[in-house]
């Protein structure tokens, strides 16, 4: 346990092609998934034991109802808004067939998922977004829920956390998808002014609107090891300037030595971070 | 056939074209005409100053006015030097540091919106193009002072957006404002650039649609764009606008519920908060 916390500590090897660890017990005809760091079979089950990291630190993607069993109390979690799914605003060219679909292979109604839960007995609000459902795309439903959130923290003088993965905008929402940056950014700012905490998790990828508004908004904004961070997509950056770009571009690494993330935290710490952090904040 | 009625048969995407066109106004051209006398002033005080953003001060007869524009260049010469409009991190910044300026002094502020986006150069992206946009979305829902956005050309995404959390936003008539490009919207739907046309109708990017949906308030006619005519109406438009702005105590609270509205589904109201 102390070697597995020492190779997932912050600074770790990872983005620089990771390094070696003990070989892999498997049975047979278990499933594996490769590890795209290095290069490795990986029983799916040792996975799920270790928060879908694998030895040699990479960080798999987790489902938003994972993420939030992990980082909270077992059985305190309330959802809220569950009522509000997206409609098709403009009446976008194969929209419903393509939310049908999503909605079916990710089981959500929704890319975000909203609610409160205690985190090591500290009340909070919570919000996860999910990368199965259209790579957590911001349309009108997902700024809808997130408002309300932040509205529902303000009147109840409670602290939030995002757990935020993000494509950005969802552009078959159009204008109105846009706009869904400006009104949660809104009410972040209502919260804010209260003197409440709002603590952002950064998990891969965090690009676009969502990096352009609240991912960027928080009080204090954490990282996941490995995870993208920026605002344009690394191709249309290369595209843009025709230049290669460095390793480990937009790279958590990378997004924290330039100054616009406070800490980079392995999943194996960030329920104790996030619990310190509101020990920290605690009011009244 | 009436001009207006001519303008008015434009498809979304011949719209988009027009609003493209460097024949058309800039930022500056219109600071010019309606601003005389602007004062500009340069720098974000943390990296440096971005020409594809423009600022400063103004009187408006009589007025003080921190008037803000995106300027994109006519001349191949002028586009290079303001990177066509596409604002860097350090111009949202200036922006800002000229709005919380004219929040200390009182003074409404006007932007004038022009851009296909915030830029994405690798420069940008390391000196945090999107805390950057963020920082202004989340300061100007709260900035004391009224705020008139006017998009002339170009409302491109996030980098139009970051000078528009106003208390009213304006559209020229063949202006577009939109979440991505037509042709970026294809690409990555359709994997084909090519179908820029259709998407262009599908993203529902006009002034007419932005009205439709509540983005906007107000379409301005471009009968006489450039015209002397053109920019003294504008002036007394941007005039009446400011002192009924200045005049209100719901001002906040206004502006608020103007974006809080934006995407609500009635059928969630019915449907009760879910908790």
């Amino acid at each position: 346990m102390a070697l597995l916390l020492h190779l997932m500590k912050t600074g770790n090897k990872l983005e620089e092609g990771g390094r070696t660890a003990a070989p892999v017990q498997r049975d047979e005809g278990e499933p594996e998934k490769l590890c795209p760091n290095c290069r490795r079979r990986i029983p799916v089950s040792r996975l799920w034991g270790n928060g879908m990291v694998c030895d040699c630190g990479y960080h798999f993607h987790m489902k938003a109802r994972q993420r939030i069993e992990m980082l909270t109390d077992s059985g305190s979690f309330r959802e809220l808004f569950t009522g509000i799914k997206t409609a098709d605003p403009l009446l976008f060219p194969g929209y419903q067939e393509k939310l049908e679909t999503v909605r079916t292979a990710s089981g959500e109604e929704e890319a975000v998922i909203c609610g409160t839960a205690l985190v090591d007995g500290h009340t909070a609000c919570l919000f996860a977004m999910e990368s199965y459902f259209m790579m957590g795309s911001m349309g009108c439903a997902v700024g809808e829920k997130i408002t309300l959130l932040f509205e529902h923290a303000l009147q109840n003088r409670l602290p939030v956390i995002g757990i935020i993965v993000s494509g950005g905008a969802r552009m078959q929402e159009g204008v109105l998808s846009l706009m869904q940056m400006a009104r949660t950014s809104a009410a972040v700012k209502r919260h804010s002014d209260a003197g409440l905490l709002y603590t952002a998790l950064l998990t891969d990828p965090t690009t676009g609107g969502v990096t352009a508004s609240f991912a960027m908004e928080a009080d204090v904004i954490l990282a996941e090891p490995g995870a993208t961070i920026g605002f344009a997509g690394a191709r249309v950056v290369e595209q843009t300037t025709r230049k290669a770009l460095p390793k480990g571009f937009q790279k958590a690494d990378f997004v924290l030595r330039h100054g616009f993330v406070d800490c980079i935290v392995p999943r194996a710490r960030q329920r104790a971070f996030l619990s310190r952090l509101l020990a920290l904040h605690r009011q009244g | 056939m009436h001009p207006g009625e001519e303008r008015e048969m434009l498809s979304a995407y011949e719209r988009v074209r027009t609003a493209r066109d460097n024949k058309r106004p800039t930022g500056m051209d219109y600071i010019r005409n309606v601003f005389p006398g602007f004062i500009e002033m340069h720098g974000d005080r943390r990296f440096g100053d971005d020409p594809a953003i423009v600022g400063g001060i103004a009187s408006l007869n009589g007025t003080s006015v921190t008037v803000i524009a995106i300027e994109k260049g006519h001349t191949v010469r002028e586009r290079s030097f303001r990177n066509s409009g596409a604002p860097s991190p350090e111009g949202y910044r200036k922006a800002l540091r000229l709005m919380r300026q004219a929040e200390k002094f009182g003074r409404p502020v006007v932007c004038f919106v022009d851009t296909s986006g915030a830029y994405c150069g690798s420069g940008a992206e390391e000196r945090g193009q999107g805390q950057a946009v963020a920082e202004n979305l989340l300061e100007m829902s709260t900035l004391c002072v009224p705020v008139l956005s006017i998009v002339i050309g170009e409302g491109g995404s996030g980098g139009a957006l970051a000078l528009s959390v106003a208390d009213r936003v304006w559209m020229m008539e063949n202006a577009v404002y939109s979440v991505i490009s037509p042709e970026g919207c294809a690409s990555i739907l359709w994997k084909d650039p090519g179908k820029a046309e259709a998407a262009a109708e599908s993203l529902r990017l006009t002034a007419q649609d932005a009205r439709m949906f509540g983005v906007i308030e107000e379409i301005i006619s471009e009968e006489g764009l450039g015209t002397e005519g053109f920019y003294k109406n504008l002036k007394e438009r941007i005039r009446k606008e400011l002192s009924a702005l200045s005049a209100d105590p719901e001002l906040l609270e206004n502006r608020y519920q103007r974006f809080r509205r934006l995407g609500t589904d009635p059928e969630w109201e019915a449907a009760g908060p879910g908790f």
